[in-house]
């Protein structure tokens, strides 16, 4: 399926909503039983190893995306489930464990095209890891959950997979790790355990391993699957009950469903002014809230 | 005074800040009709705040008067950003220059836009950090002004270009209200405003304060000079690099011209009769740096370099940088003006798009230098030149726009990391449809509904469905 028939599909009227892996489907809440369901394109058009980018459908899984790529050994900082599309990793925006080394979801999208309110297909950025053409409208689509438009292209930065790759846990203080080692890939902790992720050159992360003096384990601990806090890293240090913290980042997954948050009323005004910009009539998942 | 300097505009915005800090004389108004870009306008007013509340007060005052105006920083900008036109008052952020906060712990500091960028590095080397973007200009373009134009340096090869260190901004909207975009926690509620913020070349509002991200400076650093007979052969070289799995914290080419015009300049001990030099910095861990250097070496000498020189030390890294950056500063010995072009290209196109500019110099019978960012495909081709002369404006002006047509048919785009200002305004239709063009303009339109924050930049006339902008007067080249 191409991106004008995806187009053709989303259309010009009624409250419509895309659908990608549903693995996520929850996030910012439940979307109107009236949308109609569309899919975007899948397939991966142009991946060109020595430009460090590629150019996939949306509706392309996470999955297959990371098997092409490591292939010729690279990979994208997309975090997913088992079928999780690329298109809905990024317009949830929640960066995986690995956000410490890899920096967050919204500077993996390069160019973005995508279909409007309107039913026409709107190009933001540009296919090159360097750009700034014009405004940014890639970043803002990342998280934007599919209510200013719906991705159905686009092209990402891919980074080298690190040669080495190796999990260490024990009771070592997690903040201190985090100041005493040089960027590391993840550090949870749950309060007792810290985890720790080291990748890069094989003695690097031999003599980092040395330097934390933790023993090496199978990955990391399962999250706790009720809700996602996002707080200042140095907020951390006094959570409490049961979680796992990414240190150094500041994203907590927690037991209890995290609660709704508010914006300062300005911001909120400028929010609404954005969503009415993009899609005047609300037509773009009807129901999904980006501030909740 | 000029005939049409309104005494009640200056004598609000003097009651808004303080006498001293509104100027109005015909000296400083031409110094603020102009950036570091080869167009000009007009200033009428210059103000000078010195917080965010006085930045609210100018704004105010110019909405009292329907005055739209122009956010500046250092004045470094190379795209005509901070040129004023339609006679907007010129808010000038250079006298905002307090490092607020540095929170070594969380690695990030908040600071007023006028810091300078290299006094940011500067001021937190001591805690092991630095502020990774180095554009070239970084002893005197500010943080206010590199948020604005979501500016790049060599190291953001492997760093990223600002976006990607900018926490929050907190931004005087053209309304004059003061909001927090972002925020110092990782997904902050919302759209991701400050990722649209940066970048918007002051059409958005005026940055008051910014949280930016840290980074802690590399164990291991390798700072290779390689040099070559060909610049095919260099620009071949960087493709392999990349090829090879690499992304180097910096990767950069400077060509004949400059390379001799660098070595006469700084005495670095750059070979003058190199057709081309790759100055190649890998950073991190010592293994992962001794094999990443490695790697550039056996590649470099692949592709047929003649010496690959390794800075033995900390002093000899930092000549080498010094030559790179001060190659705007050498070609001022060759002639007094230069155009500095900005252009990305996909980098396996790189050794094509340069054998194609390097022919639109000589045909048009200009003196051409090329000092770029290599590894991320960004072009600057510099044509320097004598405006004095008779008609080579115009050959400088139409060669220009043969080098960004060559970039956007190689599926460039285009700019990098200047930004599109004035100076690339009309070629934004090159590289996007009219709808593209107009979802740019609802995004500005959000922030900014009286389109009064620096008005007719980045979007031609036209980008929004019934849009009546006017070309700008007053705006020339």
């Amino acid at each position: 399926m191409d991106l004008a028939r995806f187009a053709a599909e989303v259309g010009a009227d009624g409250a419509v909503t895309v659908v990608g892996g549903r693995t996520q489907w929850d996030a910012g809440g439940a979307v109107d039983a009236s949308a109609r369901e569309v899919r975007a394109p899948s397939g991966i058009f142009e991946f060109e190893p020595a430009e460090m980018t590629v150019r996939c459908g949306a509706g392309t899984t996470v999955d297959e995306l990371d098997a092409v790529l490591g292939e010729h050994g690279q990979c994208v900082a997309l975090s997913g489930d088992e079928g999780s599309t690329v298109g809905g990793v990024l317009a949830v925006g929640r960066s995986g464990v690995r956000r410490l080394r890899q920096g967050p979801m919204r500077d993996v999208l390069l160019q973005a095209r995508y279909v409007s309110a309107e039913g026409r297909v709107i190009k933001g950025g540009g296919p090159t890891v360097k750009n700034v053409s014009g405004f940014d409208l890639c970043r803002l689509l990342v998280g934007s959950l599919g209510t200013l438009g719906f991705l159905g292209e686009v092209v990402l930065r891919c980074r080298p997979r690190p040669a080495a790759a190796r999990w260490f846990a024990g009771g070592a203080e997690p903040f201190d790790l985090l100041q005493r080692l040089h960027q590391p890939s993840s550090i949870l902790w749950d309060g007792t355990t810290t985890w720790l992720l080291l990748e890069g050159h094989p003695a690097d992360v031999e003599a980092q391993a040395g330097l934390a003096g933790l023993p090496e384990v199978d990955g990391p601990p399962p999250l706790p699957p009720g809700g996602r806090l996002s707080l200042r890293p140095s907020a951390l240090r006094t959570l409490s009950g049961t979680f796992v913290a990414e240190v150094g980042v500041g994203v907590v997954h927690t037991a209890e469903p995290a609660p709704p948050r508010e914006l300062e009323p300005g911001v909120a005004e400028l929010n609404r002014r954005v969503k009415r910009a993009f899609d005047p009539t609300g037509r773009l998942n009807p129901g999904r809230q980006v501030a909740a | 005074m000029n005939e049409k300097e309104p005494r009640g505009l200056v004598a609000d915005l003097q009651q808004a800040l303080a006498p001293d800090r509104v100027r109005v004389s015909p000296l400083e108004l031409d110094l603020y009709a102009r950036d570091a870009s080869i167009i000009s306008g007009r200033a009428e007013v210059v103000c000078f705040p010195i917080s965010a509340e006085e930045v609210q007060g100018c704004v105010r005052v110019c909405r009292t008067h329907g005055r739209p105006f122009v956010p500046r920083g250092s004045g470094t900008g190379l795209a005509g950003g901070a040129v004023p036109v339609g006679d907007p008052v010129v808010i000038v952020t250079t006298k905002m220059t307090r490092l607020l906060e540095v929170d070594a712990d969380e690695r990030m500091a908040w600071v007023e836009p006028g810091v300078l960028n290299l006094d940011l590095s500067r001021a937190v080397a001591h805690l092991g950090l630095h502020y990774a973007p180095d554009p070239s200009s970084q002893q005197s373009c500010s943080i206010g002004g590199n948020v604005a134009t979501n500016s790049g340096g060599p190291h953001c090869l492997l760093y990223g270009v600002t976006s990607a260190h900018v926490l929050a901004v907190e931004v005087c909207l053209p309304d004059g209200s003061l909001v927090m975009l972002g925020g110092l926690d990782p997904e902050p509620a919302g759209y991701d405003l400050r990722g649209a913020f940066v970048g918007s070349e002051g059409t958005m509002g005026i940055a008051t304060r910014i949280a930016v991200r840290l980074t802690p400076l590399p164990p291991a650093v390798r700072t290779l000079l390689l040099d070559f007979t060909s610049v095919e052969s260099a620009a071949a070289a960087v493709s392999g690099i990349i090829a090879a799995g690499l992304v180097p914290a910096a990767l950069e080419m400077m060509d004949a011209e400059i390379t001799r015009a660098v070595e006469d300049f700084v005495h670095a001990g750059f070979p003058r009769d190199a057709a081309a030099v790759l100055l190649v910095e890998v950073d991190g861990l010592p293994a992962g740096v001794d094999a990443a250097a490695s790697i550039v070496e056996e590649v470099g000498r692949a592709h047929g370099a003649r010496t690959v020189r390794v800075a033995a030390d900390e002093a000899e890294r930092a000549l080498l940088w010094k030559g790179r950056k001060s190659a705007f500063g050498a070609i001022a010995r060759i002639a007094p003006n230069y155009y500095l072009h900005d252009a990305v290209v996909p980098r396996t196109r790189l050794v094509e798009v340069m054998a194609a500019v390097y022919e639109i110099a000589e045909r048009y019978d200009l003196v051409m230098m090329n000092v770029f960012h290599a590894g991320d495909g960004n072009l600057h081709p510099l044509i320097v030149f004598d405006r004095r002369a008779d008609g080579v404006l115009e050959r400088v002006m139409a060669a220009g726009e043969e080098i960004i047509n060559a970039c956007v048919a190689a599926g460039g785009v285009l700019s990098g990391e200047h930004g599109i200002g004035l100076e690339k305004r009309d070629y934004m239709p090159l590289i996007f449809s009219p709808d593209d063009l107009d979802a740019q303009a609802r995004l500005r339109e959000a922030f900014d509904p009286d389109g009064v924050a620096n008005p007719e930049k980045v979007l031609p006339a036209g980008s929004r469905c019934g849009d009546l902008q006017r070309i700008p007067e007053g705006a020339w080249i």
